[in-house]
């Protein structure tokens, strides 16, 4: 297979035609509707975002776009051609690539052979020539400037790495058309800024981007063109400087959405300290100390490596930690230990609800009702009566699209799962409530509820920890402590700039520069 | 299909990066890993010849290498199916059935107190082994791959059913008066050596470079690795896996074969329970449960250190009734000095 670029660098031939133009798809599953009458024209060289809400069927056209299935009705074409069959997997592979969330990058092997994957460099005997192999992945990485050892494993890759190698890979095969599905869900700021630095290089170069994201501020920063789904359907196509932040939220929604903020109450001052933690020092080093009061919400900002996350599973017990002490509500918890936080009264959104947030095949009333066992039990028993109604109230309150308390949670989107996780936190009632990321990959709408919850939870008197580099999740804060390289850096009452967190999160001061 | 792929690389004005200094040492250890129980196995050799002189001898030395020969095939068997991500259980089984089918067909009743049909010539005997084999590798993957149910519990059952129909045909009895065909590999020897070493080493040789050095071999750990990437990456995971499975069938069969051969006999509990030893040896050896990693070289060496203690213990004296005790002690042993001497979990 030649892996010459099929074309489309040079710009000349076919230049007015679109890079993909997808008509009239239309995708059943079952008796459920992913498109209907669905469309997106993409031109060379721009950068088109494709938003809307989870289920709203970017991810079936994803699949459509890049031949992994066939839609029910409608065409594909790239450059004005019709689509290759679907078992022509290499003729997919030369018009388009897409680097998904869950990555495509096999841990055990080296980049090398990452890269090169049953089109191994061989001999003319059919074995493989190791050194010709790694050469050529030298040059190919070289081509584009990725900096990576291509004989490390590429376990030991960074999420930024292992996109760009993917983004070369894709490349490599001659597609110049990349569909990146949410690309920086898992990167920090610094990581983001690289990769949109790449990605500009890139269209330099001809490569057209279609950009997948929930962060609408990623799609003001980087892309030409937005085309919103909802339900479905194809709202609008615009180009992103004709579609103001409101109205693009609307066409998302089909109705106005505005993300909770900090309200500006006084805290009263002699209002108890629920949850105070001092002289905190993690197993690698970062350092703490705060206290928060009865109704307090308290924000912890930074960068990847900002030690953060890992002060927040400190001060909870889901990571060990080298020092200090964290009182809730008097009490002095064990450090490491999860229960005896939950007992103490502190609810929990951990970071990652697929690793510690859920077990996917037990329903939603289990898993809300994970951390009180006694709340729900008689006599040592569990009571299946009382255990459905906590989790109908959790469903009511918390707007959790399902049909009952009986539908397993991978059954449930993403953000619905995320709300099953924010109920499970609030079952016991907790004095102090830790939110870690609270609102990685969710759309719009459950963000506004999940945000919304935590308003109504510190009217109630509960202290909030919010841990998160997302500003939506930090608007909410009373104050926000910025940490940079495991140290508290600043301290912003409410009302600061999105750009003056944004620096002190990377570590840059914008008044003394 | 790559040979061009350097023209591609073309469009940037950026000159290569310098080559990172940092490559040399990852990639030296990648390779140790290999190596992880070569300190291991020296340091049982030297308590092996304190122990007892003879152990360093060549007889000793050609005894444990045959001793280990028909389970370290199966061991190079099991190896290939576990870097898929699958595992496969009835090999012990097909590795007593196989040879015993063959027997069942080919022996005299006459001669044997009524065991056999002596349906086929005796020429015969050694393709239907094979045969045997890839049939119960065939099965195997109609149930994993076509029908995609769990290749655990399917391998258990068949494990349970092709021992059973091997105590079926031959009445629980054991099959004597084999052809020579089939004895030939058992029990001959080349230059000196039996050549069911010479057979294992040299299965082992093309093992390493049919796994290191072929699509087909680098398609496996890719299928282990996540098998979704590999689709994506046009490998055709199903008809992989099921070469896989037929492979490891016959390779069991054909390590049967030996042990039937050097033992000129097939019992109808041959290779019964051999299967844990099998996993103990790969795991050992570095090759992961869970798919993706591993090699055929440390699979060797997993046997050959579990062979060579178990050695070491008979050369000591162990009395016979304490082997079984001793040889799960050596299990859990040797994983414990795999995990300390190469540094990593063994999962």
């Amino acid at each position: 297979m030649s892996v010459i670029p099929q074309g489309p660098t040079d710009g000349l031939a076919g230049a007015d035609q679109p890079v993909v133009e997808a008509v009239h798809i239309t995708k059943r599953f079952g008796s459920t509707v992913a498109l209907a009458d669905a469309g997106i024209v993409v031109r060379r060289g721009e950068t088109h975002a494709l938003v809307g809400r989870n289920g709203a069927g970017k991810s079936t056209l994803v699949s459509i776009l890049t031949g992994l299935q066939a839609a029910d009705n409608g065409a594909v074409a790239f450059d004005g051609r019709p689509a290759p069959p679907l078992g022509d997997r290499d003729g997919w592979r030369r018009r388009v690539a897409c680097v998904y969330q869950k990555s495509t990058i096999i841990g055990a092997l080296t980049v090398a052979e990452n890269l090169f994957l049953n089109r191994h460099a061989r001999s003319r005997a059919g074995f493989i020539c190791w050194s010709r192999l790694r050469r050529e992945a030298e040059q190919l990485l070289a081509a584009w400037s990725v900096e990576v050892d291509v004989r490390q494993p590429a376990s030991t890759l960074s999420v930024e790495q292992r996109q760009f190698v993917e983004i070369a890979r894709a490349l490599s095969f001659g597609a110049r058309f990349i569909i990146l599905d949410e690309p920086t869900a898992q990167l920090d700021g610094a990581g983001i800024n690289r990769l949109f630095q790449r990605i500009r290089e890139l269209r330099a170069q001809g490569v057209t981007f279609l950009f997948i994201s929930h962060h609408l501020q990623e799609i003001y920063e980087i892309c030409d063109q937005v085309t919103v789904f909802r339900d479905a359907r194809h709202i609008v196509t615009a180009p992103v400087a004709q579609l103001s932040r409101s109205a693009l939220v609307a066409a998302m929604t089909g109705e106005d959405v505005t993300l909770p903020e900090a309200d500006h109450r006084r805290l009263t001052v002699d209002a108890p300290v629920l949850l105070s933690v001092r002289d905190l020092v993690t197993v690698s080093g970062a350092e703490l100390s705060f206290e928060a009061r009865a109704g307090e919400v308290v924000g912890i900002a930074g960068g990847g490596g900002s030690g953060k996350v890992e002060a927040a599973e400190a001060i909870v017990g889901l990571a060990r930690r080298a020092g200090g002490t964290v009182v809730v509500d008097g009490r002095t918890l064990r450090p490491g230990s999860v229960p005896d936080a939950l007992d103490a009264g502190v609810g929990l959104v951990p970071q990652d609800r697929h690793r510690e947030g859920l077990v996917p095949l037990l329903s939603i009333a289990e898993n809300v009702t994970m951390t009180v066992p006694r709340r729900i039990g008689r006599r040592g028993l569990i009571s299946p009566a009382r255990r459905d109604a906590l989790a109908r109230d959790t469903i009511a309150d918390l707007a959790i699209k399902a049909a009952g308390p009986q539908v397993p949670v991978s059954d449930l989107s993403g953000g619905n799962q995320q709300k099953v996780v924010m109920g499970r936190a609030l079952a016991s009632d907790p004095k102090v409530l830790v939110l870690i990321t609270p609102t990685a990959g969710v759309d719009v709408r459950s963000k506004q509820t999940l945000l919304g919850v935590v308003e109504e939870v510190r009217r109630r008197g509960t202290s909030v920890l919010v841990v998160s580099d997302e500003l939506d999740d930090l608007r909410i804060c009373d104050r926000v402590l910025v940490m940079f390289q495991g140290r508290v850096v600043r301290e912003m009452p409410h009302g600061w700039s999105d750009n003056d967190l944004v620096a002190a999160m990377e570590g840059v001061d914008l008044h003394h520069v | 299909m790559s040979e061009t792929l350097s023209t591609s690389a073309r469009p940037t004005a950026t000159p290569p990066p310098p080559p990172p200094g940092a490559s040399s040492r990852s990639l030296a250890i990648a390779r140790l890993r290999d190596l992880a129980l070569v300190p291991a196995i020296i340091a049982v050799a030297i308590v092996g010849s304190i122990v007892s002189p003879v152990f360093l001898s060549t007889d000793n030395i050609i005894n444990v290498l045959q001793s280990m020969s028909e389970i370290a095939i199966v061991v190079l068997a099991q190896t290939i199916v576990l870097i898929t991500g699958k595992m496969d259980l009835s090999l012990e089984s097909t590795f007593g059935l196989a040879p015993g089918i063959a027997a069942w067909l080919v022996v005299d009743p006459a001669l044997t107190r009524g065991l056999g049909l002596d349906l086929l010539p005796d020429a015969w005997a050694v393709p239907v082994v094979l045969l045997v084999g890839a049939l119960v590798g065939a099965f195997n993957g109609l149930l994993i791959v076509r029908f995609g149910l769990n290749g655990f519990i399917v391998t258990l059952g068949m494990l349970i059913v092709l021992r059973g129909l091997l105590t079926g045909i031959s009445g629980g009895q054991t099959f004597f008066m084999l052809p020579e065909s089939m004895t030939y590999l058992g029990s001959a020897t080349w230059a000196g050596v039996p050549a069911s070493i010479w057979l294992s080493l040299l299965l082992f040789a093309v093992g390493i470079v049919v796994l290191g050095y072929t699509r087909a071999g680098r398609a496996l750990y890719a299928i282990g690795g996540n098998a979704d990437a590999a689709r994506a990456a046009g490998i055709r995971t199903d008809r992989v896996l099921w070469m896989a499975l037929i492979v490891a069938s016959v390779l069991a069969a054909l390590a049967g074969l030996l042990i039937s051969g050097r033992l000129a006999a097939v019992p109808s509990a041959q290779g019964s329970g051999a299967i844990f030893q099998v996993f103990a040896a790969a795991v050992i050896g570095g090759v992961s449960l869970n798919g993706g990693r591993g090699s055929v070289f440390g699979a060797f060496t997993g046997v050959l250190l579990l062979f060579m203690i178990i050695n070491v213990l008979t050369l000591a004296g162990v009395p016979a009734q304490w082997t079984n005790f001793l040889n799960g002690t050596v299990i859990l042993v040797a994983l414990v000095v795999s995990r300390i001497t190469g540094g990593k979990a063994q999962t």
